[in-house]
């Protein structure tokens, strides 16, 4: 694919508001999660809550659109400067060529959910449930696109926890299509019962923090997150790092288990470095999915060797953030930005003994060092995987 | 700009149980019968566990997807795949927020895993064993056009086949009183970047402003119009009658998806 300048960033997770306090988080080596404190979720669990959604509800014209998930877009397209280079973008393309894309799984779930509890005796909703502006998958794009007022292509992207990858790979097709000059890429996903339960009935949830890649590894630690990048096509004054390329398979395996030997993961991974014109060698650092369940790893580890080999660097974030799901892809996407500007290669927390049936290079601690280009992994549910590489100008 | 090619399609709605009869419907052939209700099938693509954990949406939307490429002769294996829909699957959302609404607070593994949009994608990948690219999207009532743009676009740019798939199922009480889909429609159609001699027209969809919609064709009544995947009938009439002509479908914000078709042959 033709490479695409990554003009804006912005981000919220459990570990703060804005980039700044994300990456120093990775960084120092702290993580934002904490026993479960969600609702009345009883669940022993770990989460990654962002402080404070409760407190900030959408007010005056956007009241409609009122919810946690919306709440914590709001929160997202309000750090890093992010709206200003929006506005720049709009000024040098017009508002129809920037597009919006944004990968969700649950949207704003949590409204029907709470609404469900306080149906009448007849099983009607007592006050009316604000549907469109709130549970519907495409809320949160339509709320982000009013809120940056731009009226370029606008899709929800919902495949899971790959969502917020593959969004990466659609607004690169539009923009080459001709469809779109820029686009607003992201993904938000936050807190609900049904993620939590669901999970849970699957026995997905660790009852500890997250350790993605132990041998004792025990599940995943839910959170939830905010993310957004602006891509533009060759722009005058390019950015110092690129999205390069990507790669998407499907398992056609099982609807909840990822294929046992990884093939729709390493396949997505060899489409990522075709898109990106390079080679296994090219890739510095991988930022895996790495959720810490058994299946997920363990087949992601087999992945990555046959796809890479077993000399390069690879670490979870995912000890640090949460899974946040739908998030989580555009979260990993800008810790990749950010360690190629950094020079820094994340460990990986909480876990203290990688499985000794692994091969692949997995970090335990972080250090520094020249990265050039990462390559970023996202899977989900129903065998969805998306691999995005990023890196300076080729 | 984008050109593809139509190699398929299918429609699967109430009184409409494949193409040919909507086929024979626009040509005035056969009346089309109201008040009726889609008779979802089973395909028998299915593995027998997938079979039986699939959902009425899965299954409507497999059934359209797998008519439309038969239709146009292709392995499933080397098709990528869109996936639209407005609203997922009401089903399984009533049944897990009722589940999560008692005191037991329980969530069925397969409810849970059939809850992900992409539920339909999972199960046809894994029945037609395609392990290529799949993408499922959501843009309310305006799905059945951003599918055909994310669906053009992918097979333009990755020069590759893509089959896009719509479909949308009513809701039970109490979520149908705040998103009132009447009915089970779904639509699919199998595009590729090349025109070749078996196509049945050729698409010059492009993105503009400001143009009038085109208006569903007149045997259209009202109530098959409480789906947002009908938004896809003019299109589809336009194909059925191998009509030289514009079709114009409302897209974001005052913009539209415009689609000049061109009979082939």
């Amino acid at each position: 694919m033709t490479p695409l300048s990554i003009t804006g960033m912005a981000v919220v997770t459990s570990l703060g508001r804005g980039l700044a306090a994300t990456w120093e988080g990775v960084r120092a080596g702290r993580h934002g999660l904490r026993p479960n404190d969600f609702e009345d979720a009883g669940i022993p669990t770990w989460i990654g809550r962002v402080e404070g959604i409760e407190s900030e509800p959408l007010a005056g014209s956007w009241a409609e659109y009122d919810c946690r998930n919306n709440r914590l877009a709001w929160l997202g397209l309000r750090q890093d400067g992010f709206d200003e280079v929006v506005e720049r973008a709009r000024g040098r393309y017009g508002a129809n060529r920037v597009a919006v894309l944004m990968g969700t799984t649950t949207s704003g779930i949590l409204e029907t959910e709470l609404a469900y509890r306080r149906r009448d005796a007849m099983g009607a909703f007592r006050e009316p449930l604000r549907y469109a502006h709130t549970q519907n998958l495409f809320s949160v794009t339509d709320f982000v696109r009013r809120r940056l007022g731009v009226a370029g292509p606008a899709l929800s992207i919902s495949t899971a926890c790959s969502s917020s990858a593959k969004v990466f790979a659609s607004a690169a097709r539009l923009i080459t299509a001709g469809c779109c000059d820029a686009a607003v890429v992201g993904g938000v996903d936050s807190l609900c019962f049904m993620t939590l339960y669901g999970f849970a009935s699957l026995d997905l949830l660790s009852p500890e923090p997250c350790r993605p890649c132990d041998v004792d590894r025990s599940g995943l630690s839910i959170s939830e997150a905010a993310g957004f990048v602006l891509l533009e096509r060759d722009a005058d004054d390019r950015a110092d790092v690129a999205f390069l390329g990507y790669g998407e398979s499907s398992d056609a395996h099982h609807m909840s288990s990822p294929h046992p030997e990884g093939r729709g993961a390493a396949d997505a991974m060899a489409g990522a470095l075709r898109s990106a014109g390079l080679r296994a060698g090219d890739i510095d650092y991988v930022n895996l999915h790495g959720t810490g369940t058994l299946a997920n790893d363990r087949a992601e580890d087999l992945a990555v060797c046959r796809t890479l080999g077993e000399a390069t660097p690879c670490s979870s974030t995912k000890g640090a953030t949460g899974h946040a799901l739908g998030a989580a892809g555009v979260t990993e996407a800008i810790l990749a930005v950010q360690c190629i500007r950094q020079g820094f290669l994340p460990g990986t927390q909480h876990t203290r003994r990688i499985d000794p049936t692994f091969r692949s290079r997995v970090l335990l601690q972080s250090r520094r060092g020249l990265v050039r280009r990462v390559m970023s992994n996202s899977f989900g549910f129903g065998g969805n995987n998306c691999s995005l590489i990023f890196g300076g100008w080729p | 700009m984008m050109g593809v090619s139509v190699h398929g399609v299918s429609l699967l709605g109430p009184g409409l149980s494949n193409w040919a009869e909507f086929h024979e419907i626009v040509a005035g052939r056969r009346p089309y019968h109201q008040g009726q209700e889609t008779r979802i099938p089973i395909p028998d693509v299915l593995p027998p566990t997938e079979r039986r954990r699939s959902s009425a949406a899965v299954r409507c939307a497999v059934s359209a997807a797998l008519e439309a490429l038969r239709q146009g002769g292709m392995d499933g294996r080397d098709v990528a795949t869109v996936f639209a829909t407005s609203d997922g699957d009401g089903a399984i959302t009533h049944q897990i927020c009722d589940g999560l609404s008692r005191s037991e607070r329980e969530v069925s593994p397969t409810a849970f895993h059939n809850s992900v949009c992409n539920a339909p994608a999972g199960y046809w990948c894994i029945a037609t064993q395609a392990t290529t690219s799949s993408t499922t999207i959501c843009a309310y009532d305006l799905s059945f056009a951003g599918g055909l743009l994310e669906a053009a676009a992918l097979a333009t740019v990755e020069s590759r086949p893509v089959l896009l798939v719509a479909s949308d199922l009513p809701s039970p009480f109490p979520l149908h009183a705040v998103r009132p889909v009447r009915h089970a429609l779904a639509a699919a159609v199998l595009l590729s970047p090349s025109s070749g001699s078996r196509a049945l027209m050729r698409w010059v969809i492009r993105l503009d402003r400001s143009l009038p919609v085109t208006p569903p064709p007149s045997f259209v009544a009202e109530t098959l119009l409480a789906n947002p995947i009908a938004r896809c009938l003019p299109l589809w009439s336009a194909l059925a009658r191998n009509a030289e002509e514009e079709v114009v479908m409302e897209y974001v914000d005052g913009s539209v998806v415009a689609v000049a078709c061109r009979p082939q042959g």
